[in-house]
């Protein structure tokens, strides 16, 4: 076998025998449904004050409500993907079982990848079915225009997320450090960025910002980008955290 | 074997490891001593490719870290015994590192019984004790039957159940004509396990040599006698043939010999003696000696603000430093003569080239 197919597989023994990625692909799961779930249901029932006149509903976005908050664990997934090493000091064992050290980012971004698209895709095409059927006679179908588009998206996004946060922490060596500062920044900072009014059209080019764009079936009139746009800004996020993540794992000692 | 050429590491002003160059024998237990904070985890760690040299190179079988292919099949390393996540398993995680170099599963059934861990194998690793998880970090090494071996201070923190098997493993592992490299802070242990020395003082070699030679040069043998009459005392021993040094408390040293003959010359002259024994001097006292003089020798260079100086220089101050010492080993030692003599004598002809390019 390859070295690098080894240390895929190394990562994989190593991801699926502690409990953590476990339990926060289940709160991936629960939140995003869940949260998402209450949302459409609730909508539903006093649909009028929920929705404002003049504005489009978009049923798909509403159903991913829970998303502000599942994807929380995407960002858990990656910093804990590396950051449990640093926290305990494996990474030394790691990094002499397989000294090439992009050879091991490149694995564990692989890894990360595989788990949360696969948990992603699910969580989404759940999120969707169940949101669609609370939201009754407001909700739309799969094959309507674009809704494909936004639940496969929900997924390429929980990715993407994952991998960005996985740079962060092997370029800050620390799951606490790296939580501190994704988590708070994910759930709030940018959504209170992107709400004031002068910092909106820098805010919306932000990692989570430019992706979720991927999740509206409506295109808004304020929007700069598109929904495919968007993803590549992310994807570009995501590229200068790994590429950050690879040269300093490279240059630093361990 | 591992070989260290030139090796030196720098964190800012500091020299943490400072132009080592030595070879580790195959088939022996090489200790690797020097006090707390002389620079051996960082020296082992630029071994294994973790931290990078500020300059030299340190090779496994001739490759540099990095270049090996399955590198646990060429040398096993226990750094820190707790460098493994506490929620995974000791078979979990000896099976990805097992995993990682294309090892068979059925390796990790032998580690673990190798180490005695088989028991407790599938609990969480969290919950061991120091001990096991020194067996754990050992039983990592020893995954990929590697023909190198290195450990960072394995005994640390352990029962002596658990020292004494450590020592017989390695020992066992040297027996089978691996390269056993064992790092430690202490020379009483050191003295029970290793055949050879390499013994470094603020990352720079003070000794490198056979355990034996070190034991014969520093188990200095002498019989001590105190006496009210020295001058009576003094011609007894010149009439007899034996050279005494008289120490600074005003007591007669003689080397290498017996208590019983100088006890009856003294009753032959008449002269009272208020004390004779034999006295022996410890290997930990000779060691701490020769460290101490590191630390002497490096804090001059410091004020001086060099720490660049050729080799050549750097004997000739470690020399002129040790001058004011009566025994003057640590200056013999600090200008490598030691190292050199043991390489001439085991006619291996490696020459030592501290600033050899490349």
């Amino acid at each position: 076998m390859s070295a690098s197919g080894a240390a895929l597989a190394a990562e994989w023994i190593k991801t699926s025998t502690i409990r953590g990625p476990r339990w926060t692909v289940a709160a991936l799961f629960v939140a995003t449904v869940g949260l998402g779930a209450l949302i459409c249901w609730f909508t539903n029932r006093d649909f009028a004050s929920a929705v404002s006149d003049g504005q489009v509903f978009d049923p798909v976005s509403t159903g991913f409500g829970g998303l502000l908050l599942g994807q929380l664990a995407a960002v858990v997934l990656g910093v804990t993907m590396i950051g449990g090493e640093y926290a305990s000091g494996m990474i030394r064992v790691s990094l002499a079982a397989v000294p090439v050290r992009g050879r091991l980012l490149l694995a564990k971004a692989a890894v990360l990848t595989a788990i949360v698209l696969a948990a992603g895709l699910v969580t989404a095409f759940v999120t969707f079915f169940l949101g669609q059927a609370l939201l009754g006679s407001h909700g739309t179908t799969i094959g309507a225009p674009h809704v494909l588009r936004a639940v496969v998206g929900a997924g390429i996004y929980l990715t993407l997320i994952a991998l960005f946060s996985l740079g962060v922490a092997t370029m800050l060596r620390s799951q606490t450090l790296a939580l501190g500062i994704l988590v708070p920044f994910f759930f709030m900072v940018s959504s209170i960025l992107e709400a004031i009014p002068g910092v909106r059209h820098v805010a919306q080019y932000l990692p989570d910002k430019a992706g979720q764009r991927i999740l509206q079936i409506h295109a808004q009139n304020h929007d700069s980008f598109g929904p495919w746009t968007g993803i590549a800004i992310t994807v570009g996020w995501v590229a200068a955290s790994l590429l950050g993540a690879w040269l300093l794992l490279r240059r630093r000692d361990a | 074997m591992i070989e260290l050429q030139g090796l030196t590491k720098r964190y800012g002003s500091k020299l943490a490891v400072d132009d080592l160059s030595f070879r580790t024998p195959p088939g022996v237990v090489t200790g690797f001593l020097g006090p707390n904070g002389a620079g051996k985890s960082t020296t082992m760690r630029m071994i294994l490719g973790l931290d990078h040299p500020t300059a030299g190179r340190a090779t496994v079988d001739g490759h540099r870290y990095a270049e090996l292919d399955r590198p646990i099949t060429r040398i096993g390393a226990l750094l820190e015994a707790s460098s493994v996540q506490g929620g995974r398993s000791a078979y979990h995680h000896l099976r990805w590192l097992a995993r990682s170099n294309g090892l068979p599963g059925r390796r990790v059934d032998e580690v673990l019984e190798l180490v005695g861990l088989q028991d407790v194998a599938r609990r969480r690793s969290g919950g061991f004790s120091l001990g096991m998880g020194q067996r754990l970090g050992i039983a990592s090494a020893l995954l990929g039957d590697p023909p190198v071996l290195m450990f960072d201070e394995p005994v640390n923190g352990l029962d002596p159940e658990g020292i004494r098997w450590i020592r017989t493993l390695m020992k066992g592992l040297a027996r089978e004509g691996r390269t056993v490299f064992v790092s430690s802070h202490l020379m009483s242990e050191m003295a029970l396990t290793a055949e050879h020395l390499v013994i470094i003082g603020r990352g720079r070699l003070l000794a490198d040599l056979p355990m034996h030679e070190f034991i014969d040069r520093n188990s200095r043998n002498f019989v001590r006698v105190r006496t009210p009459q020295p001058e009576a005392l003094a011609d007894a021993f010149a009439g007899a043939g034996i050279t005494a040094q008289r120490a600074a408390d005003g007591s007669f040293e003689a080397d290498g010999q017996d208590p019983a003959r100088v006890g009856e010359l003294a009753a032959r002259h008449g002269v009272t003696l208020h004390e004779l024994s034999l006295q022996r001097a410890s290997l930990e006292e000779a060691f701490m000696a020769m460290t101490a003089e590191s630390v002497e020798y490096r804090a001059d260079t410091d004020t001086a603000g060099t720490g660049t100086g050729t080799a050549g220089t750097d004997a000739a101050k470690a020399g002129a430093g040790a001058g004011s010492d009566a025994e003057g080993t640590a200056a013999a030692l600090a200008g490598g003569g030691w190292g050199a003599g043991w390489r001439d004598a085991g006619g291996q002809g490696r020459g030592r080239a501290p600033r050899k390019d490349g």
